[in-house]
């Protein structure tokens, strides 16, 4: 019978100092020597990170109120739209939101000003009401001028994605990168071994109300994220073969750092934002040892083919394989390459492994756990009357 | 024998010389041209590949500047804006020339410009369009 910690244990040996943490991939070489009872009763805590371009982000913002006072019924931040339908001054910027003119510039680039400390031009027009007289204004915010600016992402950190490749004869754009024609390279996303949702499958530790490291700040899970699939089809590892799991986010911004909160443009597709992600493990048993010791020889992940409608599978890797350099696919050699940051994702696991070993960063139990056996609808299209 | 590469813009009136026959015969220097883009009447532009000794490229070189051809080695004309990098790794998808690479070990990029073939895919690859190459 092996170990069982609570998060309480887990928790005191972390304020004195006496915890031992390490990063995911840390633990993976480990486990190349010691078994999952060892590791249980030698490790507390294992970091798993990320830092990839997640679409699904955005920010809450309030603007606070002018004098006299505007019920904003559209809003512009440098151009960009954003969410006028939550009161008065609240709104909602989507990291995607652009400005179809100006399509390279977008939601996400506002939050990124805003967090550099940059002025931004607010514009926002109304009706007018008795309580709320004005129609217009124009004037420069900034992150200090601004009450809440809370970051809030409904779909990040994939539990695995696809390899993406393209078998037709043209170059395409995709928020894969770019794909040459004839599968002349193959790109991959998640940082494997390190990837927060790959340690824990099942999600025994990480649910709503888990303290994460967002953004260089203090975060939660607050709620399973958009197409949360625990239906995908899993290899003998207990690992889905392709995007399953999500998790949705939220997080002070005041608090986060331009380091780990990055802005993108994908050619031809359109506004993205890299976000730094990174989740504590508490290795409450034999069984979480062995799941944090997942390496990347073990995690493997489809091929799709982006050129071709519907996406069809052409193969399956692991990241090892990824990783190298190459993969086959059908007997042909493919060029790989990350369009997620390994670098940075490490980065994160080591400063949330350091603020765990300072006792700054407490394990949380989650309030409630994920929903089991979910799957996804696709959208169905039915025939729409016209008045 | 040194390898170098250079970027050459003609003026409109610099078309109808023989310079790289004077390259091979004068300075014996094996020429590789690695992109060509010509727009007759008004300029031209050209990657080379200068293969000779070290002398003689100098020579070969200072021979073009003396045609009035504008001849610059190519990691002059590559501007990377390497602090703001995330090393994401969007850009070594596209670089078939194999100038834009991961580290296997610390997963950060690295950019042999030497390599550069001024294909320009990872101009509009790079998220966050940290690269700018002056060919034209």
């Amino acid at each position: 019978m092996s170990k069982i910690k609570t998060y309480e244990e887990i928790n005191r040996k972390l304020k004195s100092g006496e915890a031992v943490v390490l990063t995911a991939e840390e633990v993976a070489k480990m486990a190349k020597e010691a078994t999952p009872e060892e590791i249980a009763e030698k490790v507390d805590v294992v970091t798993t990170a990320t830092f990839g371009a997640m679409c699904s982000s955005g920010a809450i913002i309030n603007f606070g109120h002018a004098s006299p006072p505007i019920r904003m019924e559209k809003i512009r931040l440098n151009g960009v739209p954003c969410y006028e339908g939550l009161a008065a001054v609240d709104s909602y910027i989507g990291a995607t939101a652009c400005d179809p003119d100006n399509p390279s510039y977008g939601g996400a680039h506002v939050i990124q000003d805003l967090l550099e400390g940059k002025d931004v031009v607010l514009e926002a027009w109304a009706k007018g009401t008795d309580c709320y007289p004005r129609k217009h204004i124009k004037t420069k915010i900034n992150i200090e001028t601004i009450n809440e600016f809370v970051l809030f992402n409904p779909r990040n950190a994939y539990q695995n994605y696809n390899v993406a490749v393209n078998t037709t004869k043209r170059m395409i754009h995709t928020y894969m990168g770019t794909l040459l024609p004839n599968m002349r390279n193959a790109t991959y996303s998640t940082s494997g071994e390190l990837s927060p949702l790959l340690n824990d499958p099942e999600f025994r530790t990480i649910g709503i109300g888990t303290r994460i490291f967002l953004g260089g700040a203090q975060g939660f899970v607050v709620w399973p994220g958009t197409q949360f699939n625990t239906s995908k089809p899993k290899n003998e590892f207990g690992i889905p073969v392709s995007n399953a799991a999500t998790i949705a986010v939220m997080g002070n911004l005041k608090e986060m750092s331009p380091d780990y909160i990055q802005a993108a443009y994908f050619e031809k597709y359109g506004v993205s934002l890299f976000v730094g992600i990174g989740i504590p493990i508490p290795i409450l048993d034999a069984d979480m040892a062995k799941r944090v010791s997942i390496n990347n020889s073990q995690i493997e992940t489809s091929v799709l083919d982006y050129g071709s409608p519907g996406t069809p599978k052409l193969g399956q890797v692991t990241y090892e394989e990824l990783r190298s350099g190459f993969i086959k696919i059908d007997g042909k050699k493919v060029r790989t390459a990350p369009v997620s940051s390994l670098a940075k994702a490490r980065k994160i696991a080591d400063e949330l492994k350091d603020w765990l070993l300072k006792g700054e960063f407490e394990v949380t139990k989650p309030i409630q756990i994920f929903p089991k056996n979910t799957a996804l609808k696709g959208l169905k299209e039915t025939e729409v009357d016209n008045d | 024998m040194i390898k170098k590469r250079y970027i050459l813009n003609f003026p409109p009136d610099s078309g109808d010389k023989p310079f790289s026959y004077h390259l091979v015969k004068d300075y014996d220097i094996r020429i590789n041209i690695l992109k060509a883009e010509v727009y007759p009447g008004k300029r031209g532009s050209l990657l080379l590949e200068l293969q000779g000794k070290k002398e003689n490229i100098e020579n070969g070189v200072e021979y073009l500047r003396k045609q009035n051809i504008v001849c610059e080695s190519l990691d002059k004309r590559i501007h990377f804006n390497e602090e703001k990098c995330i090393d994401c790794g969007n850009c070594t998808a596209v670089c078939f020339a194999g100038a834009l690479t991961m580290n296997h070990e610390t997963w950060k990029l690295e950019f042999d410009k030497s390599q550069c073939v001024v294909c320009e895919l990872c101009i509009p690859a790079c998220p966050l369009h940290l690269f700018e190459i002056d060919f034209r």
